[in-house]
This record gives C-alpha cells, sequence and structure tokens, in this order.
C-alpha cells in the first residue's frame, strides 16, 4: 500500500508555518478579523442563548434539512471542537454558530456577500457537553440546526 | 510451548467426567467429532475469515465471557447485551456443551477445566490453515487490537504480533490499542513491515489540520471472479479513549458520511462485495448499519462480543449483516458469501471457537512463538503468587482480576479508594493456578502503566464516575466512548444505568459514611491520559503485593447496587 503524502508533509518541507504565512501575505488566506466589520457586541456578549438569538434579531428560527451542521458526537479535544456549517438555503447572507452552555454562547458570525457559497469552518472552545446550533439568515428569515457534542474527561476505554 | 497432548487430554477428560460434570468434549472427541466441530462446509465463492481484539495472546489461554453485559434502551434483551442462559436460548445453543462454554460464562471453572484453554496462534494458524485449504483466496481480516496486550508486545514495541500476524497470512487490518504505541511506530510498520504484505486501512482517520487521509480507506480484492472491498474502520474515541498525545496529528471520529461516500466509491469501481472492517464495537456498527447503505456486512470488534450469528439490519438499500467475533484469540469468524450474477444471493456464518486442544499447534508459528519468547522466559514464567479464586477481567462493573489490582494499588500506595479502568481485554486464571508475572502483564501491559496516587474531592469522584457511566450507557451509541465501568475499590454506590447523564450515580458511601463533595480522598489509580503523567508501572506495584502476599484468597467483588435492571438479559440476578 502507497502511502500518500500529505500536505502537512508538504507544508513541512516548505518550511512550514513559513509557507502559510507565506500565502497569508499575498492575500490568498486572510485572517478572520479582517472580515469583523460589524461587531455585534449585544450578541457576542449575551450570557445565554435566547440573549444571543435576541443579539441576532432571530427571535423566531424554523428547522431546515438545507442547513447541515457537522460537528462530532463526542470531542476528542473540548478546546478545539471542530464544526463545518453549509447552507443550501437560498440566498443565505450570514450563518452564525453558538454553544448553549459556553459562558458566551455566541461563537462565531459569517456574513457572505452576495453569491458567495455558505459554507464555513471554524474550531469551537467547549467546556462541557452542549448543544450547538447553527444559525442561517436568508431573506429576512431565520434558519436553524443542532446538535450535541459530548465532551469528556477520557480514558478508561478499551 | 506446553501444549497438552491427546492423552493428558483424555486423563483430564476422564478426571472431569469423575467429579460429575456433563462430558460433550469426551464424546465428541472420543468419536472424532473434536474435527466435526471444525469441519466447516464451504459454501459460495467468497470467504471471509475474521478475528479480532487476540490483544496479543500468542499463548493458549482461559477467557471467561462476562456475566454482566446490560443493554439500555433499545439495545436491551438484544444482542450482544445477552449473558448465560439468555444468550443460549436466543441462539439456540445446547446448554453444558462445549459451545455454551465458549460463548457463556456458566459453569465456568469446571468446563474450562474440561475443555481446556483457548487460542494460541499455533492452533489459530492450523484453523485457519485447514479452512483456507477448503475455501481458494480466502480473505484473513484482523479487526485490530493485535500489538497490545501482553508482556512481549509491549517488550518488542508490537514487532512479535506482527510477525505473527504476517506469518498467520493476514491480509487486511484495522486498529485501535496500536495507536497506543505511538504514530510513528504503526506508520513505521505499515510502511516496511507490512508493505505489499498486509493493508492497514481506516476511512476516519485523517490528518487534524486539513483533513487529508492518512491510511488507505479500503482495500479492493478480487476473488474467484469476485470483486470484493474490504473498508476499515478505526476504534472513533481513540484520541479520548487512550492518550491523545501519542497520536496528536490526527483526527478519528465515526464520520458516517465518509463512510458513505467510500462504500458507494467501491460500489463504482465495480466492488460486488462490501463489507467493513470495523472496530466501531457492536452497538456503534448497528445504529450505522441503519445509516449507511450498500455494506453487506460490518465484521466487527472492540466489545469483545463473541455473538454466535450475525444481527441482520434492514436499511434502505437492504439489508447489512453485523457481527462480532469476541477477544482473546478465542474465535475466527468464517463468513461465505455465495455471488451470483453480480449480486449476493445467499450467505453461511460461523463464530468458530478456538479450543487448543482440538487443534493441534502450527509447527512453524509454535517456533516462532518460541523465539520471541526464550529471551524473557524467566521473567514471564516468574510466580507471584497462587490464586485460590477464579480471577477474571471482563464485565461491565467489576471483575475478580479488577478487584484484585485494586487492593493491590490501594494497599499498597494508602489510599482510601482505587480506581481501575475498565478495559475489556485481560485472561482468566483458574482456582489453584499460579499467578505469573505474564499473567499480571496480560491485565497492565500498555505504554501508559503509570501508577497514581490523586486528592480528590467527593464532587470530582462523583463527576467522574458519571461521565464514565454515560461513556458506557448513554442510550445513543455514537455518544458512547467505550469501555466498561471504571472498577472501583473502597467506595460503594448505587447506579441507575437508565437515568440520565449525571442521575446514574447515587448513595455513595465509604466504610458506611456518605461521601462529603468537598471532602478531599486519597484515590489510586493507573493508566492516565494526560501527557508527561508520571508514577512507577502499575504491573511493578501489584507484583511486589502478589509476592508479599503469596497467596490470593478468593477476592470480594466491590460492585454498586443496580436499580432498574430487573428483568434486563444482560445482567444474572
Amino acid at each position: 500500500m502507497e502511502m500518500n503524502v500529505t500536505r502537512r508533509t508538504v507544508l513541512r518541507g516548505a518550511g512550514s508555518l513559513g509557507a502559510l504565512s507565506a500565502l497569508i501575505m499575498a492575500g490568498v488566506l486572510k485572517p478572520t478579523a479582517a472580515y469583523a466589520a460589524d461587531w455585534n457586541k449585544a450578541a457576542f456578549e449575551a450570557k445565554d442563548t435566547a440573549g444571543a438569538l435576541k443579539g441576532l434579531g432571530a427571535a423566531t428560527t424554523a428547522d431546515s434539512n438545507d442547513l447541515m451542521l457537522k460537528v462530532p458526537d463526542i470531542a476528542e479535544n473540548g478546546a478545539v471542537v471542530p464544526v463545518d456549517v453549509i447552507s443550501k438555503i437560498p440566498n443565505t447572507s450570514s450563518i452564525a454558530i453558538l454553544v448553549e452552555k459556553n459562558p458566551q454562547p455566541l461563537c462565531a458570525q459569517f456574513d457572505f456577500a452576495n453569491g458567495a457559497v455558505a459554507e464555513v469552518s471554524a474550531r469551537l472552545k467547549m467546556g462541557q457537553t452542549s448543544l450547538v446550533k447553527a444559525i442561517a439568515k436568508a431573506d429576512g428569515k431565520f434558519y436553524t440546526a443542532q446538535k450535541e457534542v459530548k465532551v469528556t474527561v477520557g480514558g478508561c476505554g478499551g | 510451548m506446553s501444549s497438552m497432548n491427546r492423552r493428558e487430554f483424555l486423563q483430564i477428560l476422564a478426571a472431569a467426567s469423575a467429579a460429575g460434570f456433563a462430558l460433550d468434549a469426551r464424546s465428541v472427541w472420543a468419536a472424532g467429532k473434536g474435527d466435526s466441530l471444525y469441519d466447516l462446509k464451504k459454501f459460495g465463492n467468497v470467504h471471509l475469515l475474521h478475528f479480532t481484539d487476540c490483544h496479543a495472546q500468542l499463548m493458549p489461554i482461559y477467557f471467561r465471557e462476562p456475566s454482566v453485559n446490560l443493554g439500555i434502551g433499545g439495545a436491551q434483551g438484544k444482542a450482544p447485551h445477552l449473558v448465560g442462559e439468555h444468550l443460549l436460548k436466543a441462539f439456540g445453543i445446547k446448554p453444558n456443551g462445549i459451545e455454551a462454554h465458549a460463548f457463556t460464562y456458566l459453569d465456568f471453572e469446571k468446563a474450562a477445566r474440561t475443555y481446556g484453554k483457548v487460542g494460541g496462534f499455533a492452533h489459530l494458524a492450523t484453523l485457519v490453515k485447514r479452512l483456507r485449504a477448503e475455501r481458494p483466496n480466502a480473505l484473513l481480516l484482523d479487526g485490530g487490537d493485535t500489538w497490545q496486550g501482553s508482556a512481549t508486545a509491549l517488550w518488542s514495541n508490537g514487532q512479535d504480533m506482527v510477525d505473527a500476524c504476517k506469518l498467520l497470512g493476514v491480509d487486511i487490518m484495522a486498529g485501535h490499542w496500536e495507536f497506543t504505541l505511538g504514530d510513528k511506530r504503526v506508520l513505521e510498520i505499515v510502511e516496511k513491515d507490512f508493505k505489499n504484505k498486509i493493508d492497514f486501512v481506516a476511512q476516519n482517520i485523517k490528518t487534524s489540520d486539513f483533513g487529508d487521509k492518512v491510511f488507505e480507506p479500503y482495500s479492493l480484492r478480487e476473488m474467484n471472479g469476485v470483486k470484493v472491498a474490504v473498508i476499515g474502520q478505526a476504534f472513533p474515541y481513540t484520541p479520548i479513549a487512550n492518550p491523545r498525545w501519542m497520536v496528536p496529528d490526527w483526527t478519528f471520529g465515526i464520520q458516517d458520511d465518509n463512510m458513505q461516500k467510500t462504500v458507494d466509491e467501491a460500489r463504482a469501481k465495480g466492488a460486488q462485495v462490501v463489507v467493513v472492517l470495523s472496530h466501531n464495537g457492536m452497538d456503534v456498527d448497528l445504529k450505522m448499519a441503519g445509516r449507511v447503505t450498500g455494506i453487506d456486512a460490518i465484521l466487527g470488534g472492540h466489545t469483545h462480543d463473541g455473538v454466535p450469528q450475525p444481527v441482520i439490519v434492514k436499511n434502505g438499500g437492504g439489508q447489512t449483516l453485523v457481527t462480532n467475533a469476541g477477544s482473546n484469540g478465542k474465535f475466527l469468524g468464517v463468513l461465505d458469501f455465495d455471488v451470483r450474477n453480480g449480486r449476493i444471493s445467499d450467505f453461511r456464518y460461523k463464530l468458530l471457537p478456538v479450543f487448543s486442544n482440538l487443534l493441534p499447534a502450527d509447527a512453524e508459528m509454535a517456533a516462532l512463538i518460541d523465539k520471541v519468547r526464550a529471551p524473557h522466559k524467566s521473567k514471564l514464567e516468574e510466580k507471584l503468587a497462587v490464586s485460590e479464586g477464579l480471577l477474571y477481567r471482563r464485565g461491565n462493573f467489576n471483575g475478580s482480576w479488577d478487584q484484585l489490582i485494586l487492593d493491590a494499588i490501594m494497599e499498597v500506595q494508602g489510599a482510601d479508594i482505587g480506581f481501575s479502568p475498565g478495559f475489556r481485554w485481560g485472561t482468566t486464571i483458574l482456582p489453584g493456578q499460579a499467578i505469573t508475572f505474564e499473567h499480571l502483564m496480560d491485565q497492565t501491559a500498555i505504554t501508559y502503566p503509570h501508577a497514581t496516587l490523586t486528592e480528590m474531592s467527593g464532587e470530582q469522584i462523583k463527576t467522574i464516575l458519571e461521565d464514565v457511566g454515560d461513556n458506557l450507557f448513554n442510550p445513543d451509541p455514537y455518544y458512547q466512548q467505550g469501555g466498561d465501568m471504571v472498577r472501583v475499590g473502597g467506595l460503594q454506590y448505587t447506579c441507575t444505568p437508565d437515568a440520565g447523564m449525571g442521575k446514574r450515580i447515587t448513595d455513595m458511601r465509604l466504610k458506611g459514611k456518605p461521601v462529603e463533595a468537598d471532602r478531599k480522598y486519597k484515590v489510586a489509580g493507573w493508566a492516565p491520559v494526560a501527557e508527561g503523567a508520571k508514577g512507577e508501572p502499575v504491573w511493578d506495584v501489584v507484583a511486589r503485593y502478589l509476592r508479599d502476599k503469596k497467596t490470593i484468597t478468593p477476592r470480594k467483588l466491590n460492585q454498586p447496587k443496580l436499580m432498574g435492571m430487573k428483568g434486563n438479559a444482560g445482567f444474572v440476578g
């Protein structure tokens, strides 16, 4: 069986972080902060989900099968829980991600310009088992998808 | 290798017969039916031989099946959560016979003395050769947990098992405990030792940075004119149940979506039979079989369930067979498919118990095993103590072997409470048998063996018990992290498995007094998953205790009081 050469290996060979920062400087990748033009203070600083949703203007939401939330069933590391959100709802203009049990549930909000593919990937910090919610906004309406992610002390398996 | 010869075996049978035990083995043997157990008629044209979770047991051993294996929620009363007579009844197995002994704990001591040891790679090799002789081009699949579980595997960094599996003729392999040798060692074996010999497959391991594949997701083979795909599924929660720092750049998980894509890709490439070689554990396999379509069979392991017949799961694409092939080299699963006009028309399955006395040792494999053991012989055979009682591990809450480990680490370290991980591997010792250093290593041989002594508050202890309880009894198998309940010494508690998270553990007491939430207690444990953990290897701590005691009286099991489990077929009493 031939082992594939992973991108990690290639990047390591090219000087690892150096290669990544070169891409950032060349404008291929931009730090997330560059996009954070409209900081929604009320929503991000809300201490519970209801407050965060209110801050987003999403007091009423509907479940949608066209909004896909991909998170692990059990987190491998609560400090960096990978999340992917894909919205196939036409005219999706923003996606927000919330972790219900976090001290400040709203973790991220992404805005999409006209025609942009509404697909995001992020890493969440989670202190305990919690529901993770994705909220998509399209044509002024809000849609949700949610799933429980378990955070465990680990060990003992086998 | 000191395998009993036929004459000694018959003498023991005669002795057991005189002792009044129903002797099926004797009649089986005398009538030449010993061979008939293994005289499995070939069926169809696609043949898969499957063993899993041998935990590096090269030698024949005793292994007692569990008397507590609770199924919660939808799993209640169904395979694999059936023990003892419930299991015999569900699968139509005659009580008191050789198969009843293989699949259940019933009358374990007497039956083990009658039928002898199980497994051993030299005996397994003979069985594999026999089956292959009649089944041309059969594939031998190893479900993983192969490179860990014995002293010689630990001391050789898995090399003894790698060499034994190559000699046995393994074709395709999946993994779990293999990863506790560290990512570099796994890649070294896969890229060097296994190259062009054994395919190590895993669709659910990716690099944690870009999500690139680490191993080939599947192996596509042609067998007797039929294209067969074998997809690998590593234990999804390896970085949680075992030290994450040993595989820092890899991410695992169940990955249903990618499994479906992989199945579809294999079908598009012409696979007429698609099977998954899985280390999910049987409950997860059963759920996956209902969600992913196009898999003909999931050949499973991890939970060490010796399930005599497949569970058939109906799904959107037809049906999927789900099997689980036990542990410790005790069983070999034989799955035959009849494929006609590109489609499976029928199947046969048999989970064969490997009785060492009924299968002569393969000379070449025996020689390899002798060579592996020779440099360590005196250390392996050191007699630490004699056990007056039966010592076993498997079961949801405790086993007498774990109780012995708990008694030892608590006494040696002066602790109030002991925790021992809910590992499912570990061999069994009969009353009167000497406990050798090798036996002790069968229970403890891991790459993070440190014994620990920690101060914990009553609240922290409760949190840990609830957390592990949820990892075992969450009604959704995808949220079960794997492993049995942490074994607890000193502390008594009540457990309600079907209560929700945070509500299963009640009435925690130490020497009759309620445990106080904010009081500190001294807790002895071992196998810490954190990087940089220190402590004496637990086998040295326990060996000191055993040498000191010389005779180990039958252990008194510290088990929780169970609530709400009346009538559960995964439990007796």
